[in-house]
């Protein structure tokens, strides 16, 4: 172009990798900063986890660790993809964020990967925190990681492909206190801390929903080393058929 | 399509339910100008600017930016263009130059975000979370992140609403350099100062429509003519204009300019401030100032959208 000034146009995107890296590391850098989030993601999870064994145990439930360990990391996961990540794009769009984004070279492709990716690195360590309060109240898993891996990784895009549809048509306010109800009936009724066994026969209905099939899928990969075909299968159901409303649905503002 | 213009508005036409927010408008931005959309709130100049930046999809007629379709094609286009927002467009949580090296880094080849802080003085808030930012300091920052892509074209809304006049001037300054580097610049504002000092062109638009384009220079012209402007304490009757044309005899134009200020357009000389004044006294009309001067883009911009200053929003921040 013309003229060699400073601000000499030299337009272009950059690579897509490097767009989703750093979309995903700004992300996961802010969500760790954030209280809030912090409180949902890491402390409501080992509250559960200790008052959840401690209190099977003085009411003689047939539950234990091995069983609350699991499903604690289910709900870990559900926290963070789906109430964390819903709340954050809610306000983004409050704030204008998305919309600024929303003419950057990075596409709405490269937003979700980024989020994605984002809330992958926010549970590894939410799964190194919340393993090692079961392993010291006496957890002894029996696990496939393959399973686990799979489990985590289709319930994230399952549950963020859900929160960003809610975030992205509701208002900020809104999605806020829909993220959390959601997330709070999903925790007494959903089948992710305790099993779908536990909800006689109205866990039929519970295993096709997003929370169940994600706490029968890190179960089945944490008490008996299995890949859970099926409940993997519901999970990527509802990947896609979030990621569909979304890609159809989200507005910028 | 080097050829082509910066920006292309064909009969746009734009509603939201029942209001009409842009009524056929059509412009053109030339490339390597610095281009400002003046209009009273609610002319459809954000609307406009937001339809050219890919946000909306035309209703009728049709938007071309640097020859591209912003919706069909966004992805060719998005790299190419900087946006400043009016308002907002980071995270509450985010530290100023942190968010502007994560606009760089979604570019192919940016500008070292360093040396905008430097220009645009954000050193020394440079750690602070946007939500702490002063509002100049935000629109400083939203400016280096339009600017940090190295685009083609700007898109900037009101870049000076609520800045101190050092901080605009530096704005100003630096605007200018991007025009002389080759960028083209679209800016609305409130400012008529502003747009008289940068623009080399001005579309002025109202109710949705385009009423006036040119030069600042070929708008405030106006036949070489001589402005008076007459202020007074108290609103006029609606029969000043007229009888104050009448007493002027011809050769004069009378244009009330709002409630209390009349404009009179014709030889300035002493013969006519004298008959003003003798107009005055006639009507027991008490002058509040009687400035005599060339039209500024303020009196073209008050006679074409009939009244509505936007200069006074300008100052509400």
């Amino acid at each position: 172009m013309s003229g060699i000034g400073t601000f000499s146009p030299d337009p272009g995107a950059a690579p897509f990798v490097r767009q989703v890296t750093t979309q995903a590391s700004m992300e996961a850098r802010l969500m760790l900063r954030n209280g809030e989030q912090l409180l949902l993601a890491v402390v409501i999870p080992v509250i559960v986890l200790v008052g959840g064994v401690r209190g099977a145990d003085r009411v003689n439930l047939s539950y234990g660790v091995d069983t609350f360990t699991p499903g604690v990391l289910a709900l870990a996961v559900m926290s963070t993809s789906f109430t964390s990540l819903a709340i954050a794009t809610g306000f983004e769009r409050r704030y204008g964020v998305i919309k600024r984004l929303g003419t950057s070279p990075l596409s709405r492709t490269g937003l979700l990967l980024g989020k994605v990716l984002a809330l992958l690195a926010v549970e590894v360590l939410q799964v190194a925190v919340i393993s090692a309060v079961g392993f010291a109240l006496g957890w002894e898993p029996d696990a496939d990681l393959l399973g686990l891996l799979l489990a985590v990784v289709l319930g994230t895009a399952a549950f963020a492909s859900l929160g960003l549809l809610l975030a992205g048509s509701l208002r900020a306010e809104a999605t806020l206190a829909a993220a959390n109800l959601v997330y709070l009936l999903l925790l007494a009724g959903g089948a992710v801390v305790l099993p779908v066994s536990a909800y006689g026969s109205f866990g039929d209905v519970v295993g096709y929903l997003p929370s169940g099939a994600l706490g029968e899928a890190v179960r089945a990969a944490l008490s008996d080393a299995a890949i859970a075909g099926r409940d993997l299968l519901v999970l990527a159901g509802w990947a896609v058929v979030g990621a569909v409303a979304t890609a159809r649905t989200f507005t910028w503002e | 399509m080097p050829d082509s213009p910066a920006v292309l508005v064909d009969g746009l036409v734009m509603r939201y339910g029942a209001k009409v927010a842009v009524a056929g408008l059509s412009l053109t931005v030339e490339r390597h100008t610095i281009t400002a959309v003046l209009g009273p709130n609610g002319a459809g100049k954000t609307t406009t600017l937001e339809t050219c930046e890919g946000y909306r999809t035309p209703q009728q007629g049709s938007v071309r930016v640097l020859g591209l379709d912003p919706i069909s094609d966004r992805k060719a286009l998005l790299p190419r263009i900087g946006v400043m927002l009016q308002s907002g467009g980071a995270w509450s949580g985010v530290r100023a130059v942190e968010m502007l090296h994560h606009v760089a880094r979604l570019h192919a080849h940016p500008l070292d975000p360093d040396v905008l802080v430097d220009r645009l003085g954000l050193g020394d808030c440079g750690r602070t979370p946007y939500r702490r930012l002063s509002g100049g300091q935000q629109q400083r920052l939203g400016l280096a992140m339009a600017l940090v892509g190295r685009p083609e074209l700007v898109f900037v809304d009101e870049p000076t609403a609520g800045l101190d006049p050092a901080v605009r001037r530096t704005v100003w300054e630096l605007l200018e350099e991007v025009r002389a580097d080759g960028v083209t610049v679209v800016l609305t504002t409130h400012y008529m100062e502003e747009a008289e000092r940068l623009a080399d062109r001005v579309h002025i638009v109202d109710k949705g429509a385009l009423v006036a384009s040119g030069s600042p220079l070929e708008l405030t012209r106006g036949g070489a003519r001589a402005t008076i402007r007459l202020v007074v304490t108290e609103p006029f009757p609606p029969t000043a204009p007229e009888s104050l044309r009448v007493a002027l005899g011809d050769g004069t134009e009378v244009t009330q300019l709002d409630a209390v200020s009349l404009l009179v357009t014709g030889p300035a000389d002493a013969s006519t401030l004298a008959r003003v004044s003798r107009w005055c006294e006639d009507n027991s009309v008490l002058p509040e100032s009687l400035t005599l001067g060339q039209r500024n883009l303020e009196d073209v911009f008050l006679e074409l959208t009939g009244g509505s200053s936007p200069t006074v929003e300008g100052i509400v921040e």
